[in-house]
């Protein structure tokens, strides 16, 4: 699969990420290359191997269910843009 | 359906469930999963997704989960992972929820149910843990725009997904209902629909009917009752069959509930979004649930509801009334068969549950397991009803000081005399003296008015403050008047 620029625009819409047509280009080709790179994975013969989904050889972590301090509420709301009356406030939202 | 066209096609509904599982902490965090606090207090850097935090899984969630899907009859999966679903909504702090995709904990099982007199099984397709969002707060003026608050970010939720097997609003909550006492009776969570720890969406399509291929499938959402779900169905249902008939094509779409004008209407936005992007969440490792843990969770589940109401009536002989009220909730049912085993008559315990009982504990606001009188005393009580020691009336004033005080059956009859009136002599003279207060009902039963006769038996009932022996009452009241 070759990379265009509708799925870069694509890729950039899902992100929120707003594209100037100089950037669109640069993207389309480093995105391209980037992918080039990867496809050498192609070459390796897979078949009889287990897909991977972690790195680590690791299994069953758990924590037991227990209840830790919180952070204290003002210095949440110093993290937001926007607060009032304990809320983070963002755009008016429609549903 | 009201509407003719709708007579022609057949429904096919499937049900996303979310539920909230009960735990203490959260399903990645040590915050606290409990509702009401004060926004934005039950979070940490984990729920809130800053930089640099790891989440790890909370094991009571996990072993919910499994339960859940056991009691489901699901095939608990060998090796299973946690995915991020992407995607942006302020109520969500990470842009992404963790969630499961290819490898859910459980898939595969069934769900018994009625509907309209019929038993049938759902299938279930799967069942998966993941995390809630935050709430979102629509303030009017003020400051403009939406609150959130991010306590129920991170609350686990089970998702329980059926098989598109539903075909009408009737099955589909008859389904919530079983699989809402199904949960409760694992009690892995609270299932309350108006506090939003039970949600449900519908995936509905109409197709002809005896047509094998499935019709355009619509989402329905923002159902917040059962009745809400019933309604919204029916008119979903409705809806589709009457475009259909009029030429129209059904669009693949999200569409709300609005209650209130009772109308699903499109969703707006969003729809474009529905790419997610799923991938393995590299800061959880993967899930291989121990052979042991499975074993035990399994041997711990508990008879199915459905098919404790066929065994009650079964072996008790209850009504399929007595034996669905008992069997709503695991508690109650244990209750009546701890008084069964301490030795009351089934059907006389039955009737205390239900009517004393049951309504004494919705007035107190309190469950079962807190109430003062144990199935020993339940047992008593019938037994001195059906020695004829206690009146019907009297017994339901003895169960109330039960209830009130826990006091033993026996002791309250004695302190309060309300020991049943069988001793003929004193009755002969009760009678007596009521006939002679109300000639008229006397002389009006001679002449043939039956329903004179209930007048006077309750003079007589209220002369000895309800504790008149009835049979007794009615066999002197008819040799004196015969
Ligand atoms: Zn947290």
């Amino acid at each position: 699969m070759t990379i265009g620029r509708d799925e870069v625009e694509h890729v950039a819409r899902l992100a929120r990420l707003r594209l100037t047509d100089e950037e669109r280009e640069r993207f389309t080709a480093q995105l391209a290359a980037i992918l080039d790179y990867v496809r050498k994975l192609n070459e390796i013969d897979t078949a009889g191997v287990e897909p991977t989904a972690h790195v680590l050889p690791l299994r069953n972590v758990t924590r037991p269910d227990e209840v830790r301090p919180s952070l204290e509420r003002e210095g949440v709301l110093r993290l937001a843009p926007r607060a009032d009356d304990g809320f983070i406030m963002v755009p008016r939202v429609i549903e | 359906m009201s509407d003719p066209s709708a007579a022609a096609y057949e429904a096919v509904i499937g049900l996303e469930v979310h539920v909230h599982l009960k735990t203490r902490s959260k399903v990645f965090c040590g915050c606290p999963a409990s509702f009401g606090a004060p926004p934005n207090t039950n979070v940490c850097p984990v729920c809130l997704g800053l930089p640099g935090s790891l989440p790890v899984l909370n094991e009571a969630a996990l072993r919910s989960a499994l339960l859940a899907g056991l009691m489901l009859g699901c095939r608990i999966a060998p090796f299973s992972k946690f995915d991020r679903k992407n995607y942006f909504y302020p109520d969500l702090p990470k842009n992404y929820q963790i969630s499961q995709y290819d490898l859910p904990l459980c898939a595969g099982g069934g769900l018994e149910i009625e509907a309209d007199g019929r038993r049938r099984r759902i299938g279930i397709t799967r069942v998966h843990l993941e995390e809630d969002a935050g709430r979102l707060v629509h303030t009017e003026g003020g400051a403009g725009g939406s609150g959130v608050d991010f306590n129920r970010t991170g609350v686990p939720l089970l998702e329980i997904v059926s098989e598109p097997e539903l075909r009408g609003p009737e099955e589909a909550v008859a389904y919530l209902k079983e699989l809402r006492r199904t949960l409760r009776y694992i009690g892995v969570s609270d299932c309350d629909m108006e506090k939003g720890s039970l949600r449900c969406d519908a995936n509905v399509s109409i197709r002809p009917r005896g047509a094998a291929a499935l019709g355009v499938k619509v989402e329905v959402k923002n159902m917040n009752s059962f009745r809400a779900v019933g309604k919204a169905l029916a008119h979903e249902i409705e809806r589709q069959a009457r475009a259909l008939a009029e030429g129209e094509r059904i669009a693949r779409e999200t569409r709300l509930w609005e209650a209130e004008a009772g109308v699903t209407r499109p969703m707006r936005g969003k729809e474009e979004a529905h790419d997610y992007r799923y991938f393995p969440d590299p800061d959880l490792v993967p899930v291989v649930p121990a052979a042991a843990l499975v074993e035990e969770l399994r041997a711990s589940l508990p008879e199915p509801p459905l098919r404790r109401r066929d065994r009650f009536a079964d072996r008790y002989g209850l009504p399929a009334y007595d034996a669905e009220v008992l069997t709503a909730e695991r508690e109650t049912a244990d209750y009546f068969e701890a008084c069964v085993a301490a030795g009351a008559e089934p059907k006389a315990a039955s009737n205390l549950i239900m009517g004393e009982m049951l309504r004494l504990l919705k007035e107190a606001g309190i469950p079962i397991r807190e109430a003062k009188v144990a199935p020993a005393g339940i047992a008593e009580l019938t037994r001195l009803v059906a020695a004829g020691e206690v009146s019907g009336t009297a017994a339901k004033e003895v169960f109330a000081e039960m209830f009130a005080a826990g006091r033993g059956a026996e002791e309250i009859v004695r302190a309060r005399g309300l020991a049943q009136l069988s001793d003929e002599g004193e009755l002969e003279r009760v009678v007596g003296e009521v006939l002679r207060a109300n000639p008229q009902s006397a002389a009006d039963y001679r002449a043939g008015k039956a329903k004179a006769l209930g007048f006077i038996v309750g003079r007589v009932m209220k002369a000895t403050k309800g504790r008149a022996n009835p049979g007794l009452v009615n066999k002197i009241l008819k040799k004196a008047l015969g």
